[in-house]
């Protein structure tokens, strides 16, 4: 877990009762039950009225969501509603900006990540994110993915490191495409091939959670795809929620979809659902094109 | 629901398409009404003319069926339409398909009639095939009239104007059906008769089919295959 010592942690929390993270055993609130089955859903990611503010203003007006584990949850919405401001609670990359002040709580397995106690370091090696411009680091293709592996002590010996660069690019899809030049700069790849290269280097470390914003939103159709099914393949071993403009993205590779607009969750709710008959009238008309 | 709501895009383009797929579905359903109506003047009241009318008019019922249907396919295809719109996209086509085959009935009646007067009979209920043909005319513009406010409830309303006409044809069947019994010699056209009624009935079941699209179109509810107290139900639930 990402911290050494859970037990204590929760002793020492101090957060008012009403606080208390909920139990991940507990089954889902009734306002975000979407369809019946989502009422047996394993909650991975449990965010409770998160506010957020960049100084004075404010981006996210008590967002509530339950994430499932092992599920594609997509985010939606127009430029500015708070999707990525969101998104980037759940690993905490908010931190790095001084004038952002977080309110509320998220839970990842039923542990609160804004705990004092929280190793942020920790915590990032079980959310990974992917972002949406391709980012490999000005090295090899190995290092990319060797790099934080090595970092955390998570393997002992050079075999045991080439095999864990081998399996994550497998699983990224680009092992075939990559095997025979494992030394060249990551660089050189195709903006797919990096983008991949991109969530090998996040699954390396074996995350619970990967983030993805816009992951797919630099490609061309075809790497598109790629990505696409890359993310259905990638939903059997890990959660993953997904920050996208790409409407019909959603569609395709979101179990569940959240809909935000002017920092807040309007609906969330399987993606058939919200894409054939949403609850909401603001959902609609953003889905159907009918508010810019 | 009222129809502004289609044309609220962002894309004034898009808006365009979805009206002029919901203008040649009237239409169509304008065109459909008149085959009905000519097909049963041409029964009833033995006209040559309209009989003739009406077999020769399908092709302009087909022709529209296959022109909305490739207005459909190409806003699927350039538009990829959600919710509503994807909605008003699917019960448009399935509609169109029940307006074409309602189109097939009514040439069907017409060529009925036709053959009845070659035939020159001797006997048909004309009243009740009259009764039973306007109140098939009414369920069909009621149809037809709840697409264009997109009124679930009057979809509603008029669906259920099936079971009368179910009860109507029933007694027609049961009326042709002794008659035959006793004069085996007018069997041939009797039956006649008998199909242009049965013909009617189908209309309705066709207009009741349209109905329970406009139940899925405006409140995103499948009520097809349930009963009329379900589709009443979903057809007044609040949905927002």
């Amino acid at each position: 877990m990402y911290s050494d010592n859970v037990a204590e942690r929760t002793a020492t929390t101090g957060r008012p009762a009403d606080m208390t993270p909920p139990n991940e055993h507990e089954p889902p609130r009734q306002e975000d039950a979407g369809t019946p089955e989502a009422a047996e859903k394993e909650v991975k990611v449990r965010a409770d009225s998160v506010r957020l503010w960049y100084g004075e203003t404010q981006a996210l007006h008590s967002v509530s969501l339950d994430v499932y584990a092992r599920e594609v949850t997509a985010l939606i919405g127009p430029s500015g509603c708070g999707k990525t401001s969101f998104l980037r609670c759940i690993n905490r990359m908010n931190d790095l900006i001084p004038s952002v002040r977080i309110e509320g709580s998220i839970t990842l397995d039923g542990e609160d990540i804004y705990d004092p106690s929280v190793d942020v370091v920790q915590l990032r090696s079980h959310v990974g994110m992917v972002f949406q411009k391709p980012n490999p680091f000005p090295k090899s293709i190995y290092e990319n993915i060797a790099y934080a592996p090595r970092l955390h002590g998570i393997v002992n010996s050079r075999t045991e490191l080439d095999e864990l660069v081998e399996n994550s690019l497998r699983r990224a899809g680009l092992w075939k495409e990559v095997s025979d030049r494992l030394h060249t700069p990551g660089t050189e790849l195709s903006g797919g091939q990096q983008q991949r290269l991109c969530i090998a280097r996040a699954i390396a470390v074996n995350p619970e959670v990967i983030l993805m914003d816009e992951p797919a939103s630099a490609l061309d159709p075809l790497a598109t795809v790629t990505i696409e099914e890359l993310i259905d393949e990638l939903k059997d071993r890990y959660t993953i929620v997904i920050v996208t403009h790409n409407l019909q993205q959603a569609a395709r590779v979101a179990g569940y979809t959240a809909f935000f607009h002017m920092g807040e969750i309007v609906e969330f709710s399987d993606t058939d659902t919200l894409f054939t008959n949403p609850r909401e009238q603001k959902t609609e008309d953003y889905i159907t094109g009918r508010f810019g | 629901m009222d129809k502004k709501s289609i044309t609220q895009h962002v894309s004034q383009q898009y808006n365009e398409e979805l009206e002029t797929i919901l203008t040649k579905v009237m239409n169509m359903g304008g065109l459909v009404e008149r085959q009905l109506s000519d097909a049963l003047v041409a029964l009833v009241e033995g006209d040559t003319q309209r009989g003739e009318s009406v077999v020769t008019s399908d092709y302009l019922v087909n022709a529209a069926e296959v022109e909305v249907d490739e207005e459909c396919t190409h806003v699927i295809a350039r538009r990829q339409p959600a919710a509503i719109d994807l909605r008003l996209v699917l019960a448009v086509i399935k509609t169109i398909t029940d307006l074409e085959r309602i189109g097939d009935e009514a040439e069907r009646i017409g060529r009925m009639a036709l053959h009845l007067l070659d035939q020159d009979r001797q006997y048909g209920p004309m009243d009740e095939i009259q009764a039973l043909g306007e109140h098939i005319k009414g369920m069909l513009h009621g149809a037809l009239d709840a697409f264009a406010r997109m009124d679930a409830e009057q979809a509603v309303r008029v669906a259920q104007e099936d079971i009368k006409a179910d009860a109507q044809y029933d007694a027609i069947f049961r009326q042709l059906v002794s008659y035959m019994q006793e004069h085996p010699q007018a069997v041939p056209s009797v039956l006649d008769i008998l199909w242009s009624a049965r013909s009617l009935e189908r209309i309705g079941d066709r207009s009741r089919n349209i109905c329970e699209y406009i139940v899925y179109f405006v409140r995103g509810k499948d009520v097809r295959h349930t009963s009329f107290e379900r589709m009443a139900q979903e057809a007044t639930g609040d949905r927002r």
